[in-house]
């Protein structure tokens, strides 16, 4: 029996090559240790999809804000903070009763990074950026949104000019509730459109 | 709830977390316009669709570094 007292996983091929690639473009003197720290620290910690959430409610509270959203994204982003890498083109799409709009870059993964962070895996996987633009009813089903047969959606391709974000519709029930607790409601998937923001009830 | 998918996150193994960052890092540090290491992405993805992301991403990233220092203007790599 080993004496290990857990399994060493080994490391995949492609591990292996990005330590490689690490080590390789350290040499160059292209990066260094401490600035790849640096720059996934802040992915994680500092930009995000609650800086859409914000944006979101501050247009549910403020219809002012809402229409300066809508004519210009990363404007209206910057008013809050919320700029750098990836943010300068930004077009925030509104859902209505009739129009629900949905995300996506077909060529590779464009996304709004400063207001709602690094895109997930699902959003960079070829299944999703081919089926979204081809059969969206059926994508958005999956992801549990049923959708009337009279709504319109709109499929919009992120790319190096622009990138998008949805501005979902207020759900029913939340007359009264703070800027902070709307925010709390709108998930990331909600602002790349596969779902919509929904009042949890207590069971 | 339902349980969260792996691949709900944007990274599902840290590797690949450490391969974009290399990516923002070495394209800044090259006077590379982001659309520049982009479109390498955007080739490589057409290449070979089937391929994972990040596979196609670390390909981009070598194409893009390979060009380092025969840029006009660049920031000349430390030497240590």
């Amino acid at each position: 029996m080993s004496e290990h007292d857990h399994p060493v996983r080994p490391k995949s091929p492609q591990q292996l090559r990005a330590e490689a690639l690490e080590a390789v473009l350290i040499e160059k003197g292209l990066v260094s240790t401490d600035a790849i720290d640096a720059v996934v620290d802040q992915f994680q910690n500092e930009i995000g999809p609650q800086n859409g959430a914000r944006m979101v409610a501050r247009a549910w509270v403020d219809p002012a804000y809402r229409e300066r959203l809508l004519a210009d994204g990363a404007a209206a982003a910057a008013e809050l903070g919320y700029a750098g890498a990836e943010g300068d083109h930004l077009r925030v799409v509104e859902n209505t009763p009739g129009v629900h709009n949905a995300i996506v870059c077909t060529l590779c993964s464009c996304y709004p990074w400063p207001v709602l962070g690094i895109p997930p895996v699902w959003y960079k996987s070829a299944p999703y950026r081919a089926r979204i633009v081809r059969e969206p009813r059926a994508v958005l089903s999956e992801f549990g949104l049923e959708l009337p047969e009279d709504v319109e959606i709109r499929i919009w391709d992120s790319s190096a000019e622009m990138r998008y974000m949805v501005l979902p519709m207020r759900p029913e029930g939340t007359d009264g509730m703070s800027e902070q607790e709307l925010a709390g409601l709108v998930t990331r998937d909600c602002m790349i459109g596969v779902t919509v923001p929904r009042l949890e009830v207590a069971a | 709830m339902t349980p969260e998918r792996p691949d709900d996150q944007p990274f599902t193994e840290p590797w690949q977390a450490r391969a974009f960052a290399m990516a923002v890092v070495a394209a800044d540090r090259m006077g590379a316009d982001w659309d520049e290491f982009r479109d390498r992405l955007k080739a490589a993805i057409a290449e070979q669709p089937d391929r994972s992301y990040y596979e196609a991403w670390m390909d981009a990233l070598e194409r893009l570094a390979d060009e380092a220092g025969e840029r006009e203007g660049a920031p000349q790599p430390q030497l240590s």
